[in-house]
């Protein structure tokens, strides 16, 4: 059977994963009820929402590190999640050069750790002790990481908090650099709605539950993402097409 | 040429500090010093249950220190502010096998011995039991090694590369109710956090990864295990507290040539 080319938002044939209808719970409360989505080779889905909406929960449950009190999460068969965590708390107790960091959970050869250093742009800091990395460092060389598993999945929580909006866009620019290369799926959370909305195929606004979809410009025109964000983000979007779609009105 | 009974004190001590500098890491990086008090205070109820029932009393440790630090565990895994119920199990269950030794019946057992160790009195069996022991847990801490340091760099990491870290961290506390109850008889249940936590805190002065800094500390805990000895037989002081005093002293020097660098 040929395959055939779903258009973004549809529902993908060959998805990497896909949830359908999870309910997730923290002792009685439920912070994520009837959530369905899925995420497919080569598209970037970024799921925005407020604080406490249960993003990074849903994240979790795709990784596997909470249990899901009701619904299916469906992996392909030849799922390999590479995993970027909100941020990693900094245990000055432990001493980690970003080398050693990379043979995290697993080791790996140094020919491999350098050429994944080199992709994200840090080539140099493979001696350094990642508590003294930036922020932004920190942020690629988690990155780097995560590509070691040769990743067809990228899960992002949060990876550009703490950078400064320069910074942010252009972690964002790797992003789609390495999604371009290497077709993977890239599954991000953010709180930053104009450079993330930007950057994405496809937005999940989520709020416990899934407030509304779709294309970047759809979701930030719906009626329930300005309930939660308001209007002014609107203006911020509008700049940052502007800046690059110079095919937009003035 | 040393006694035997000197011989085998340091071969205890060897033992024990060679399993304990790398447990000890994960202590600190994990900052489980507390639990490690805890677990090692209830013990005195392990002796004071062998006592009554009969058992040896390694096995009375063994079962005490082992289901302290699953209660343990259990509790600081599901709050953090676990801290009060972890001084109450620790000073309880003290306090509880102190007052269940005075009721024994019959002569009453010294129990300086195992608050603040005897090693001058190991038995050869002794020896066996501890040096196996420590090959044990050695041998449980390089199988689980990169596991272990994973959970405990980023349990998200962890479970993203399929791993379980609360197992990982059950593995831990197992580990250390082992450690301890060996160590019983070579530091006493007063002092084992020391053998734990002072030679990993001085590795990390030296460390750049985590393997190194198990390894310096082993070193370390190895040097206190023959110094000790050493200098409690040639000043006529207690053999337990004396390697943690040499311990001490290496962490002094490790800190102060850190400051001056």
């Amino acid at each position: 059977m040929p395959r055939l080319s779903s258009p973004r938002g549809m529902m993908a044939l060959d998805a990497l994963i896909s949830l359908k209808k999870i309910s997730v719970r923290h002792g009685t409360k439920t912070v994520l009820d009837n959530v369905t989505l899925d995420v497919a080779a080569g598209e970037i889905v970024t799921i925005v929402g407020p604080n406490g909406s249960g993003k990074s929960t849903l994240l979790k449950s795709i990784i596997g590190a909470l249990p899901t009190a009701a619904g299916t999460i469906r992996r392909s068969e030849d799922l390999r999640i590479g995993y970027v965590p909100q941020k990693v708390a900094i245990n000055n107790a432990l001493p980690l050069t970003v080398r050693r960091f990379l043979d995290m959970p697993r080791r790996v050869g140094s020919p491999q750790a350098l050429d994944a250093l080199n992709r994200v742009g840090a080539g140099d800091l493979g001696k350094t002790q990642v508590a003294h990395l930036s922020g932004g460092q920190l942020q690629r060389v988690l990155l780097a990481r995560a590509l070691l598993d040769a990743p067809n999945l990228l899960i992002l929580d949060e990876a550009t908090q703490g950078l400064d909006q320069q910074g942010s866009a252009q972690f964002y620019a790797l992003i789609d650099t390495l999604r371009r290369d290497t077709g993977c799926g890239v599954l991000m959370v953010s709180h930053e709605l104009h450079v993330v909305m930007a950057a994405s195929d496809r937005v999940i606004c989520l709020n416990g539950h899934v407030c509304c979809h779709g294309a970047p410009e759809q979701v930030a025109s719906a009626p329930e993402y300005r309930a939660l964000f308001g209007r002014g983000t609107q203006g911020a979007l509008a700049l940052y097409r502007h800046d690059h779609n110079h095919s937009h009105e003035h | 040429m040393f006694e035997d009974f000197i011989l085998r004190a340091i071969v205890a001590a060897l033992a024990i500090a060679v399993a304990a500098g790398p447990l000890g890491c994960f202590v600190v990086w994990r900052r489980m010093a507390y639990f490690g008090d805890a677990t090692a205070h209830a013990a005195i109820l392990g002796v004071a249950l062998a006592l009554v029932s009969g058992t040896p009393i390694l096995l009375g440790i063994l079962v005490v220190a082992v289901a302290t630090a699953l209660i343990v565990a259990h509790l600081s895994d599901r709050d953090q502010g676990a801290d009060a119920v972890l001084g109450v199990i620790a000073h309880g269950s003290l306090a509880l096998g102190l007052v269940a030794v005075s009721l024994l019946p019959g002569r009453q057992p010294d129990l300086m011995g195992y608050l603040f160790g005897d090693i001058l009195a190991i038995t050869a069996t002794d020896v066996v039991f501890i040096a196996g022991g420590a090959a044990v847990i050695l041998g449980v801490l390089a199988w689980r090694w990169q596991a272990l340091v994973t959970a405990t760099f980023s349990p998200d990491l962890s479970h993203a590369a399929g791993q379980n870290p609360k197992r990982e961290g059950l593995i831990l506390a197992l580990l250390l109710a082992v450690t301890i109850a060996l160590a019983i008889k070579v530091v006493g249940v007063l002092l084992i956090s020391a053998m734990l936590i002072i030679p990993a805190a001085t590795a990390r002065n030296f460390a750049q990864t985590p393997e190194n800094m198990a390894l310096f500390a082993a070193g370390l805990g190895a040097g206190a295990a023959v110094g000790g000895p050493w200098a409690a037989l040639r000043w006529d002081t207690p053999v337990g507290p004396t390697i943690v005093v040499v311990l001490v002293a290496f962490f002094v020097l490790a800190s102060l040539r850190n400051m001056w660098r």
